[in-house]
């Protein structure tokens, strides 16, 4: 069995979920600035207060996951991103301590907000810089990165970072139509279409750029008969755009955050496509980076037998804070 | 004020400021979180309400310094790759492993009953809740289990092969995770948490009796606090007396660095007080019991105790600072042991809450738990120098290609935040400590029906 592969896919499922999950809980963040009463921000917090720390638990999973599997990739990668790395973690600890301080004090209440709202947005602006960074290629010598200490930032990256804010703003903003009521959740759909047409705007641009400036990636997509498969990608973005749109329009509730899950799930395929067999792209490949089988096995029975133990007990979670989140009965008691 | 160091200098400093900081907030975590399952288990039980209020009450601080946990925490994960991405790489597929199981077992049980346990309690029956409680308690102990097999297999490695890549590779898992010195390191631990936690919630107690011995809440974690101090600590003296005997059989030159002993030498003498001087070798203004040593480390006072002349030169850890923690952490268990005597003999005499010079050292105690956890830490990590996995990779030759520029930066960031994050977070659980445990309120479940919101069951500032 190729348990190297194996492992890509379920990293790959890791970090997908949390990107899906994560993404809404930063989102909800990002759109703090357009709901300025302080009672939105309230709901909007509870919204997510209770899953958050399960949500971001995916990135754990995908980072010690990396180490455990893929360990040069993890010491080739941690190395080349370093300030961006060092920046998410540290704009992770901004939004994480707010969702406690922030109901700790009214004095300061506005000051967690505002940690909030920028450790959100430097995770997320990092998180797509990264991603940007990896699409760029990475420079490897003798099992340890050789590139610059800039290399990570160029305009490309940084649109990508861009990027991702808007797509955790759209997952924010439709995760909150589901969980919100009254004005906040018309305001949420309103933010949903805006944020939606911009998104599928940068997926475009990201899309046509690649293959413009990467031969690599060129030939990947636009080989006959080879690539022909992977156009189906495309269609599926003008199919899934125009069905968050008029899911939208239409007000249902449910729906626009699942059709946007889709968005980011076809984005997701894209990269993947567009690095496969890379896991450094370029320099290492999934099956130069993997440990020992030894190593891969003995994780795999544990996470074989636990990862359905835990989806079992997230939605669970998700279960029991279903429904409206209810403004009335917010943090009095 | 970073020219006179090196990039490797400040990339340990990063290491260890970053994960003294975490250490803080799991070892508090671990054992409130136990105290909380036993809290509302009694209740449950007993259906005295005093022990839903100390729950409610124990809850909120245990929150806060939980969210602290995640996301001080969650550098320590991606750390060992941005600094130390040559020992990531070599030990990865050792030490990965574990880790993983550590998020698969631990951090989602944890973070997924949390939000239940936090805001769960009027969507979720009595019976779940305290079972979404008891979740959020054993994992943190799993969390404990995973990562002191990993430490420990860096202090004691077993169970490996190298590569032709020059990597760690896995011959016998059960004797990676159970490795010599990890079932002392992990009894160690635990209770360490469980005795800081005591002495936290003690010196809470205390406080409020301070101001009115009739405070019934206050009175019941007082009682409950040095119940476990008079167990507990002998207990831990025990138990670091064994930790103490492996690490002599198999990390020598460390136990050497403890006791300042710079010769081997029969009748060893037990250094009370001294500044050991690595130049010449000797403890200097030395305040010592001769014999007492041999007696401690090999049960016989004739017995020959290894010294640092035993090892290299090169191979020696920064005697002073190892020296120094042990003493800390030594001296703050002895004080711990005598609380617990002090506290059961005025039980004994029925004047348990009556001592006010008890209450007043009680709460002297309170904050002591965390620097001996600390200098605990601080004797087996410095003193395992300059090894990062003992005996077959140096610390020196596992750091990232990372210039000193950039560590640099990163250093400065961490500890402006740290300081600024935790410091806030440090005054909201103090000013929730300085709150009456007596006047936390039940809000009535049964007259609500459950709502949909998730109601947060604890309270703003006042």
């Amino acid at each position: 069995m190729d348990y190297a592969l194996i492992w890509a896919i379920l990293i790959s499922v890791a970090v997908f979920a949390y990107v899906a999950l994560d993404g809404f809980d930063l989102g909800v963040a990002l759109l703090f600035p357009w709901f300025k009463q302080e009672e939105d921000r309230d709901v909007m917090m509870n919204t997510v207060a209770p899953v958050w720390d399960g949500n971001e638990t995916w990135l754990v999973l995908g980072g010690g996951g990396l180490l455990a599997v893929f360990p040069l990739a993890y010491s080739v990668l941690m190395p080349a991103l370093y300030m961006p790395v060092i920046a998410m973690l540290l704009g992770l600890i901004f939004r994480g301590v707010a969702f406690e301080f922030r109901f700790k004090t009214k004095r300061a209440k506005g000051i967690w907000d505002l940690s909030f709202i920028t450790g959100s947005l430097i995770a997320a602006m990092s998180q797509g810089i990264m991603l940007g960074a990896m699409l760029q290629g990475i420079q490897v010598t003798d099992r340890a990165y050789s590139g610059g200490w800039f290399d990570w930032l160029t305009p490309f990256s940084f649109f990508c970072g861009v990027a991702v804010v808007i797509g955790y703003m759209m997952l924010g903003a439709t995760w909150l139509v589901m969980k919100t009521k009254g004005d906040l959740q018309s305001q949420s759909y309103r933010a949903g279409w805006y944020c939606a047409i911009l998104l599928v705007a940068c997926i475009a641009f990201v899309s046509l750029y690649l293959p413009y400036v990467d031969p690599f990636i060129a030939e990947r997509w636009f080989t006959y008969p080879a690539s022909v498969g992977l156009w189906v990608l495309p269609v599926l973005l003008v199919v899934i755009t125009l069905g968050l749109l008029r899911s939208l329009r239409k007000k249902q509730e449910g729906r626009p955050y699942l059709w946007g899950l889709g968005l980011f799930l076809l984005s997701f395929t894209g990269f993947a496509v567009s690095i496969f067999p890379y896991l450094v792209p370029r320099s290492i490949t999934l099956w130069q980076a993997a440990a020992p089988d030894n190593s891969l096995k003995f994780l795999l029975v544990g996470a074989v037998v636990l990862l359905p133990i835990i989806f079992a007990y997230t939605a669970y979670t998700y279960w029991v804070f279903r429904g409206k989140v209810d403004p009335d009965s917010g943090y009095h008691d | 004020m970073f020219e006179s160091f090196d990039a490797l200098f400040l990339a340990r400093f990063q290491f260890a400021f970053t994960i003294a900081f975490h250490i803080i907030f799991p070892a508090f975590t671990i054992g409130v979180a136990s105290y909380l399952a036993v809290l509302e288990g009694l209740y449950l039980k007993t259906r005295n309400p005093v022990y839903q209020q100390l729950f409610r009450y124990w809850v909120k601080i245990f929150a806060v310094a939980f969210g602290m946990g995640v996301v001080s925490g969650i550098v320590m994960s991606y750390q060992f790759g941005t600094n130390w991405s040559v020992f990531s790489d070599k030990a990865g597929p050792v030490i990965g492993p574990l880790m993983g199981y550590e998020v698969l077992t631990a951090f989602f049980l944890e973070a997924g009953f949390l939000g239940v346990m936090l805001f769960g309690m009027n969507k979720v029956g009595e019976k779940l809740h305290f079972f979404a409680t008891l979740m959020v308690a054993v994992g943190t102990a799993i969390s404990a289990f995973w990562i002191l097999s990993v430490n420990s297999w860096m202090q004691t490695p077993a169970g490996y092969a190298m590569n032709d890549v020059g990597q760690f590779v896995v011959t016998d898992w059960f004797e990676v995770v159970f490795n010599p010195s990890f079932p002392y390191r992990l009894a160690h631990m635990l209770l360490a948490a469980y005795l800081t936690v005591a002495f936290v919630v003690g010196a809470v107690g205390a406080w409020h009796l301070l101001k009115d011995k009739t405070n019934a809440a206050a009175r019941k974690m007082f009682s409950m606090a040095m119940w476990m101090a008079l167990i507990v600590a002998p207990l831990q003296v025990l138990v670091g007396d064994f930790h103490g005997l492996n690490t002599q059989e198999h990390q020598p030159a460390k136990v050497a660095a403890m006791e300042g002993h710079f010769h081997t030498e029969a009748r060893a003498p037990l250094y009370l007080f001294g500044l050991p001087n690595e130049e010449t070798a000797e403890v200097d203004y030395a305040l010592k019991v001769p014999g007492l040593a041999s007696i401690i480390l090999k049960h016989d006072i004739d017995a020959e105790v290894t010294g640092l002349d035993q090892f290299p030169r090169e191979d020696w850890p920064p005697v002073t600072t190892v020296f120094w923690a042990f003493r800390i952490m030594v001296g703050i268990g002895l004080l711990m042991v005598l609380a617990g005597l002090w506290s059961g003999l005025q039980r004994l005499r029925g004047k348990l809450y009556d001592n006010n010079l008890l209450l007043r050292f009680s709460l002297f105690m309170g904050p002591l738990g965390f620097v001996a956890v600390i200098a605990g830490w601080i004797v087996t990590e410095v003193g395992r120098q300059p090894w990062v996995i003992y005996g077959l990779l140096r610390t020196a030759d596992a750091a990232s290609p990372i210039d000193k520029a950039g560590v640099a930066g990163s250093l400065i960031a961490f500890i402006v935040v740290y300081f600024l994050v935790f410091g806030a977070g440090t005054f909201y659980i103090l000013r929730k400590m300085a709150g009456n445990p007596e006047q936390v309120t039940i809000p009535d479940y049964a007259k609500h029906k459950p709502t949909m919101a998730a109601e947060r069951i604890y309270d703003e500032e006042a």
